[in-house]
């Protein structure tokens, strides 16, 4: 049994409750999208999955064998931190349990020059963060990500702060790691996502998109849903479930 | 000077207490730094002054009071922070206000003369005797062992701690850790600089090194660098002038801080003269 099976999610933040009956499987080898406004509770979903979150009620089973890799958004650390690339994307490789006395060794430096030569920035291996591009800093993040192989990539808006071009590029580059590995990614941007992506997740307050769909009220759909992109996502055969307060069928 | 540490035990004890306390405000300082933990640690070090009233309250030996008062706050601090919803810094500010309340309570509760707290609030690197010497050897020691065996798990843990999290590295155990640290490497430096400066003892070398270097093991190193030559400028300049040791160490670090900018600033503007200047 491999990729993510989420039944019956519940999330409370003390007496909040931020995300209810949410049942759907993530499968293997699965490029998806999470979408949804500010507050829906893309992250909190995204915190279950990676176990910094326990649930009030439901469950969440990933396969004991895979391994997650795990780029956050780049506003939750400092970028004047005195560290250079090639440190960040060791810590990737660093033993769960604390080893006392541990030092990257040569294996481990040359294993991450192979990763960062795959995402074309082995040239910033010396560089401190704080002088990276945001599209340079991002592929840093994903390189430290990819350090333990994992076979299932999370991203929490990796295309937050980078221009257009950059935008294209790093989806480029998702698209290709996706060859090997599930990619799961919240995301804001709805315009360049499309044509990477193979399913998509709309997460938010009785917002269900899936039925009102079904039922044709995709209009009604429209007004809750923020997004222009609704009508073609329906075109180019996108599955749209549902958030929180509904079950995915 | 060299002569009056050769003929005097307790300027070579003086010596001794500057190394030591360059090397644990090098290592905790630029911790303390990029965690952003310099109002807490002020609040441990002024916590602590309620141990040491407790000390001479009882009759025991006032640094010890003071190591067991930072010791709870520093621990204190951070579980309050996870189980309430209460800003660090409300609750820093408690226990900053607290331990002074309780040290100047158990000072006036103390039968006899009241002991002059001076060189507790702010220093005397020419007072530390062979015992003091003995206790920061085995505090720095501690810190040592624990800081540097684990340098690679420190550094994921201040850089990006909810990584180190998903990662499964004990985040709680660290921070708890962290904090009994703290409140070892303040009581180290109570003697020195006294509770009220040292918190500058801590903060402005790595500061300084931070201006020359982006990675934390140089950073760390030129802290120990920088203090040990503030301390030692500061030592010479008291010994001279009859000046009290602890403040003229912290106005050689503010000192040298200032030279350090203005070094960096020109550096900058000579190699690129057309750009701005980022610190």
């Amino acid at each position: 049994m491999s990729g993510i099976h989420i039944h019956n999610l519940e999330v409370r933040y003390d007496q909040v409750t931020a995300l209810k009956d949410v049942t759907f499987d993530i499968k293997e080898n699965e490029f998806l999208g999470i979408i949804g406004p500010n507050g829906g509770g893309k992250t909190t979903l995204v915190k279950a999955i990676l176990g910094l979150i326990e649930p009030a009620v439901g469950t969440i089973t990933v396969d004991h064998q895979d391994v997650i890799g795990y780029v956050p958004q780049m506003t939750t650390f400092d970028r004047q931190f005195p560290i250079t690339v090639l440190e960040v994307i060791l810590m990737g490789h660093l033993p769960r349990t604390i080893k006392i006395g541990h030092r990257f060794n040569e294996h481990d430096k040359n294993h991450a020059m192979m990763v960062m030569k795959r995402l074309k920035i082995e040239h910033l291996s010396k560089r401190q963060i704080g002088q990276l591009s945001g599209g340079q800093m991002q592929r840093v993040l994903i390189a430290r990500a990819l350090m333990n192989h994992p076979n299932i990539l999370i991203l929490d808006e990796p295309t937050a702060s980078v221009d257009e071009k950059t935008k294209e590029s790093i989806y480029r580059m998702l698209k290709e790691l996706n060859k090997n590995m599930t990619v799961i990614m919240i995301t804001h941007d709805t315009a360049l996502m499309w044509p990477y992506l193979d399913r998509v997740i709309y997460i938010n307050k009785t917002v269900h998109l899936h039925d009102q769909a079904k039922e044709g009220k995709t209009a009604e759909a429209m007004d809750t849903c923020p997004i222009d992109w609704f009508v073609e996502g329906e075109k180019i055969q996108k599955e749209l479930l549902i958030g929180k307060g509904v079950k995915n069928d | 000077m060299i002569e009056a540490i050769l003929k005097y035990n307790y300027m070579q004890n003086a010596l001794m207490a500057a190394i030591l306390t360059s090397l644990i405000c090098g290592i905790m300082g630029t911790i303390i730094v990029e965690k952003r933990l310099v109002s807490m640690s002020g609040g441990i070090a002024h916590a602590s002054f309620g141990g040491i009233g407790l000390g001479y309250f009882l009759a025991i030996e006032p640094i010890i009071g003071g190591l067991l008062f930072a010791t709870i706050t520093s621990v204190s601090v951070g579980v309050i922070q996870r189980k309430t919803k209460n800003n660090a810094d409300t609750i820093v500010s408690m226990f900053w206000s607290g331990g002074m309340a309780l040290g100047i309570f158990f000072v006036a509760l103390t039968p006899g003369y009241p002991p002059d707290m001076t060189s507790y609030l702010f220093g005397d690197i020419l007072a530390v005797n062979q015992t003091y010497i003995r206790l920061m050897i085995i505090l720095t020691l501690i810190i040592l062992f624990i800081i540097l065996p684990l340098f690679n798990y420190w550094k994921l843990y201040l850089f990006d701690e909810e990584y180190a999290k998903i990662m499964g590295v004990k985040v709680i155990l660290l921070e708890t850790v962290l904090y009994v640290l703290i409140a070892l490497s303040i009581v180290i430096l109570i003697k020195v600089v006294g509770v009220i400066l040292s918190l500058a003892l801590l903060t402005i070398p790595p500061t300084i090194a931070k201006l020359f270097t982006y990675q934390l093991k140089w950073m760390m190193g030129l802290s120990v660098l920088f203090g040990i030559i503030f301390s030692l400028m500061g030592l010479s300049l008291s010994y001279y002038v009859n000046i009290p040791s602890g403040a003229t160490i912290i106005l050689v670090a503010i000192g040298g801080y200032f030279l350090a900018v203005i070094t960096k600033i020109m550096w900058h503007k000579r190699k690129h003269p057309k750009e701005d200047v980022m610190l």
